[in-house]
């Protein structure tokens, strides 16, 4: 009986053992692309087709073509919310050159200035809700600290969070905080790993202060500055939290970003219009897109290297 | 080294270094700072408008002993280590397993799918918002934790991927060939030559994966409405909602809220940094 069985296992086992190395990555791929294909992949393409109907999450979708984008073109509050991407994307990459100088500030050897950095970055591990809460207080009319701090200089007060004109550059400056540590400990990581001779021979060359970063250090720092520009974009477009937490998109709708008004007009008291909703998603998707694209080049042409 | 080493500066310059720096450290936390001292205050000093100045009586343990025991703080809390950890252990898990793929083994759609998490890890993930309540209410998970943990465990894995692929791609492939060489099975590599290897990249991940989720905010809002299954993001306005205008409570809870992941920074902080900065070295 052994006799027969063996031929039949061992023909078994030698196609599993030729065709191994070819299934074993599939096998450990399969759970990870199940839950990621499920929950972002056809999400993307059902936002498509959810922006061509008129949905209120609950009944009969209608099919309705273009219209949720034709009553976009014509919503000044779409276009509030665009504007409003568009600073906190330009303002946003501030975070870069700020978090660059903290870093150059802080890349000493003194004693304790590992604690500073930890302090120094600490920003950024605080949720973005309690962010929101404390620029709150800071930016409050009555008793917030900016505006002690701009009656010793004869100015003010200023309602920053109760003005159509200040309210989103006080809420990216909000974001900014944040951010700015996620840059630093970016560039002081980078910082550790220039080349301590290219700086001698640029010293002998007498380059200083400027001319050394912008010539010398800068060059080695692309790594840091590409991965820093690659979360602040990610960052900005993402911007929702700060948002709901410090302002609900007011004064008057004024604060909205593309994110908190598709927000609102799909899961708030204005309603549940899950198309109008899904047509905003569309059009931020397709900002991203711009920068997913350039992105993944970049990284294509590193891989091909 | 640059900027210069300051031990290399005139005496006068180094101590003025030494100055700045707790300097430009307070101004950098004020915001913060403020908010401690307000959680350390009486309920009176701000109904007499005593906001900054010193505190008529330091009552930091009734404040956060109020916010501990007579609040739904401790619910959320514990709401947001029941989503947490899953979601770390799940996506931590899974992204082992894709980062091995797609690390080790070359087939032709090997870089295509690896862009696809990676691309898919980049969109604002607001844009899922419509599609992937629709789902979780389909599945029955809306206001549960398990709804969340899912999605999280799901979106994280796309960065989970690129950082674990990433770091496989840089262990010695000589080490996997020499298994096979012995007639090593694929998974029993896994399992015993790349996973141990892997130790400083789960513990890296682990890290900033409990991070993320633990502050995450918009989710709790999307998928969970009631204090049994919303996490301690979501808790703390509708913990500000109930005391509005006592500021000494809304600063100790939001401190409370805010601790766990600036207690897990500072544990495991070189693996925090490692995984912040993953790149940012060639």
């Amino acid at each position: 009986m052994t006799t027969a069985a063996l031929p039949q296992s061992k023909t078994h086992r030698s196609w599993w053992h030729r065709n191994q190395i070819r299934i074993t990555p599939w096998l450990f791929l399969a759970p990870g692309i199940l839950f990621f294909a499920v929950y972002v992949i056809l999400p993307i393409f059902q936002s498509f087709g959810i922006s061509l109907q008129d949905w209120d999450g609950l009944g009969e979708a209608t099919y309705i073509g273009t219209q949720n984008y034709e009553e976009l073109w014509s919503d000044p509050a779409f276009y509030t919310s665009l504007k409003n991407n568009l600073l906190w994307l330009l303002l946003y990459l501030l975070a870069i050159p700020a978090g660059l100088f903290i870093a150059l500030f802080l890349n000493q050897t003194v004693t304790g200035i590992r604690l500073y950095k930890s302090l120094f970055f600490f920003p950024f591990v605080i949720s973005q809700v309690v962010v929101g809460l404390v620029f709150t207080w800071f930016y409050d009319p009555a008793f917030g600290l900016l505006n002690i701090m701009l009656g010793w200089f004869g100015a003010g007060p200023i309602n920053v969070l109760g003005d159509p004109n200040y309210v989103t550059y006080g809420i990216i400056a909000a974001g900014l905080w944040p951010q700015t540590a996620y840059c630093m400990i970016l560039y002081l990581t980078g910082l550790n790993a220039v080349n301590p001779e290219l700086i001698e021979a640029g010293r002998l060359d007498n380059a200083k202060g400027w001319r050394m970063l912008w010539h010398v250090v800068l060059p080695q720092l692309k790594p840091a500055t590409f991965i820093a520009f690659v979360v602040t974009i990610i960052g900005a477009l993402r911007s929702f939290d700060l948002i709901s937490v410090m302002t609900q998109g007011g004064p008057f709708g004024s604060s909205r970003v593309l994110s908190f008004y598709m927000f609102e007009v799909a899961l708030s008291e204005y309603g549940f219009r899950m198309g109008y909703g899904a047509a905003i998603a569309v059009v931020l998707f397709l900002i991203m897109l711009l920068f997913i694209a350039y992105f993944l080049y970049s990284m294509y042409r590193e891989e091909r290297r | 080294m640059f900027p210069t080493p300051i031990e290399k500066a005139p005496r006068a310059a180094q101590l003025s270094y030494q100055a700045l720096l707790p300097l430009a450290l307070i101004l950098w936390l004020l915001p913060l700072i403020a908010v401690m001292i307000f959680s350390i205050k009486p309920g009176a000093d701000f109904g007499n408008a005593n906001y900054w100045g010193w505190p008529s009586s330091f009552e930091g343990f009734t404040n956060y002993g109020k916010v501990f025991f007579e609040s739904e703080m401790p619910r959320y809390m514990l709401n947001s280590v029941l989503i947490t950890v899953p979601t770390v252990i799940g996506a931590v898990a899974l992204s082992a397993m894709t980062g091995f793929a797609l690390g080790i083994y070359k087939f032709r759609s090997n870089l295509w799918i690896f862009f696809m998490f990676v691309a898919g890890n980049f969109v604002p993930f607001q844009i899922l918002m419509v599609p992937v309540r629709d789902l979780t209410l389909d599945l029955g998970l809306y206001n549960t934790k398990t709804g969340l943990v899912l999605f999280h465990i799901a979106f994280q894995t796309g960065f989970c991927t690129l950082f674990m692929r990433n770091f496989i791609k840089q262990l010695p492939f000589e080490l996997i060939e020499a298994a096979r060489v012995e007639g090593v099975a694929e998974w029993r590599i896994f399992w015993y030559v790349v996973l141990p290897l892997m130790k400083p990249a789960l513990a890296a991940l682990a890290v900033l994966v409990f991070t993320f989720i633990w502050n995450d905010y918009f989710w709790a809002v999307v998928l969970t409405q009631g204090a049994e299954s919303q996490p301690v993001t979501a808790g703390i306005t509708s913990f500000n909602a109930q005391y509005r205008a006592a500021y000494h409570l809304m600063s100790a809870g939001s401190i409370v809220a805010a601790l766990p992941p600036v207690a897990m920074f500072f544990l495991m902080q070189r693996h925090f940094i490692a995984g912040l900065t993953l790149g940012a070295v060639k």
